[in-house]
């Protein structure tokens, strides 16, 4: 009891701290941003574009300190959703297959930016700032309000997207070339959709690292499927699985002090585990 | 004027010319049957029509106020479909997607719309289950109704009753036939299987090294005066 009360009492000590707070805050929002599309880029057996799609912010993000740009972000959102399109539109009927294409990308773009960073930088402690941006070491712990304005505000409207076009993406994930048979244009919607994992990566990328945004990606969305059956409720249960990993993560990671990605990470992991058992009792998936 | 009409196209990929040439028509009713060897461009003829791809040369008209957004298309299954989450009901009312607009939800006349294909297709007790458990056969029919959402006129289906066995491909071009002569939509139908194109289709297309175009029984004569040369290279159309 003593132990509980102790460990109830360490938990609302940190929650008075603003610092605390802002992490939950942009911690869940973007759990949820990315596991709604999570859903959709494992559909369509894109589940590696996370991974990609932050390696590529890094080596932007390394470009423009070596320009020496005061506000890096726009670059770094221009070239990720370049990117982001190019992959998406281009995956299905290209000579080079989509995860292919992923995977290049992917580690060109993290070794020219770690070269870059190498050559031109004149950070002190570059391979701390590396393995920062990779697997967001302490990031999350160290926002500042307007982080937490740019983050709320894009996060809203991201699900708001994702509610207002949820059955025009339903549509695209299961069924491109049908619905541009019958009249839609589904290039847009591939698009849009490109775009907002775009942003949601480069966000997630400054504030959690790139190894928690692909996380947040990938194991929602299957351990979702493991268990249930329609588009609706899979989007819905990995929504929810993910906050709660997310938020779990975090509150083991401050009580324990470990790194906030890398716990959430694991957290997910023995998740994924748990609907994949849940599965198989409730028959949801066959082998 | 016809419903669909094709002038002088020319098919293919990146410059490789598939078909050339090739010219038909489409009315109000028809049954068309597109028949011919793998590779001959049958698919593609369809994904042009369709406008998923651009004719090399040629053109495609839409008459009787056919809009794009009026056809129906059962195309053949994909890898991502096979194991995806979703209900059947879910599946179905996307066909309305192309009357949608930038509408963001559904109204109750599409969901009716919906219900409606379902119950044509005679899977009213497949609504809610999920569409990676169904059999062969019942998906084929999830996918029609999804096609019967988006068209009251022209259906084209891609090889619908490949992998079926031969029961369920019985059952499913006796709904095919029944959508065509009892809801008087006009069906162009990819097919592989010789025999059913000539019991069903009122009109045949071949495409391959000739091509031929016109009626069921135009086609039968010209088949046994040996147009194609089957007997002679043996090969199985």
């Amino acid at each position: 009891m003593s132990f509980l009360s102790g460990f109830f009492g360490t938990l609302s000590l940190y929650f008075s701290r603003p610092f605390v707070i802002y992490a939950f805050v942009v911690g869940i929002l973007i759990s949820l941003c990315s596991s709604l599309l999570g859903v959709t880029l494992v559909l369509k057996r894109f589940s590696f574009i996370g991974d990609g799609l932050s390696h590529v912010a890094f080596g932007a993000m390394a470009i423009a300190s070596v320009l020496k740009l005061t506000n890096d972000m726009p670059l770094i959102l221009l070239i990720t959703i370049i990117t982001a399109i190019l992959l998406l539109k281009t995956g299905q009927n290209t000579k080079i297959k989509g995860d292919a294409a992923v995977a290049m990308i992917s580690v060109g773009a993290l070794a020219i930016g770690y070269l870059l960073l190498n050559i031109f930088g004149n950070s002190s402690n570059l391979s701390g700032d590396v393995c920062s941006t990779l697997f967001g070491s302490t990031s999350i712990l160290t926002l500042t309000s307007l982080d937490l304005i740019i983050c709320v505000t894009l996060s809203v409207l991201m699900i708001l997207f994702f509610v207002f076009f949820y059955n025009k993406i339903f549509a695209v994930t299961f069924d491109e070339n049908f619905i541009t048979a019958t009249g839609t244009n589904a290039n847009l919607y591939n698009l849009l959709i490109a775009i907002v994992i775009a942003i949601i990566i480069v966000l997630a990328m400054n504030l959690v690292g790139s190894l928690l945004i692909s996380a947040l990606v990938i194991f929602p969305a299957l351990s979702a499927m493991r268990i249930f059956k329609s588009f609706l409720s899979v989007t819905v249960c990995s929504a929810v699985f993910s906050v709660i990993c997310t938020a779990l993560g975090l509150v083991i990671s401050i009580i324990g002090g470990t790194p906030v990605g890398s716990t959430i990470v694991a957290v997910m992991i023995i998740g994924f585990i748990i609907s994949y058992f849940a599965g198989l009792i409730t028959g949801g998936k066959k082998a | 004027m016809a419903l669909l009409t094709c002038e002088k196209l020319c098919l293919g990929y990146d410059n490789n010319i598939i078909v050339k040439d090739l010219s038909f028509s489409v009315n109000d009713g028809d049954y068309l049957c597109i028949v011919g060897e793998n590779g001959s461009g049958k698919s593609t003829l369809m994904r042009t029509v369709l406008g998923l791809q651009n004719p090399i040369s040629g053109d495609i008209i839409f008459g009787e106020g056919l809009k794009k957004n009026q056809i129906g298309y059962l195309p053949q299954q994909t890898q991502v479909q096979r194991d995806f989450p979703a209900s059947v009901w879910e599946i179905v009312l996307s066909g309305c997607i192309g009357q949608m607009g930038f509408a963001p939800f559904y109204t109750s006349k599409q969901k009716k719309t919906a219900d409606e294909a379902i119950k044509k297709m005679g899977i009213e007790h497949l609504k809610n289950r999920c569409y990676r458990e169904l059999s062969g056969g019942q998906q084929q029919r999830v996918l029609l109704s999804r096609a019967l959402c988006a068209t009251e006129n022209m259906l084209l289906l891609d090889e619908p009753v490949t992998g079926l066995d031969p029961k369920v491909t019985a059952d499913m071009y006796e709904l095919i036939d029944k959508l065509n002569k009892e809801y008087n939509i006009t069906i162009i139908m990819i097919s592989h299987d010789i025999d059913a194109a000539v019991k069903y289709a009122s009109h045949i297309l071949h495409i391959g090294k000739k091509v031929f175009f016109g009626t069921k029984a135009e086609y039968l004569k010209s088949h046994e005066s040996g147009f194609f040369g089957i007997r002679e290279d043996g090969e199985n159309i």
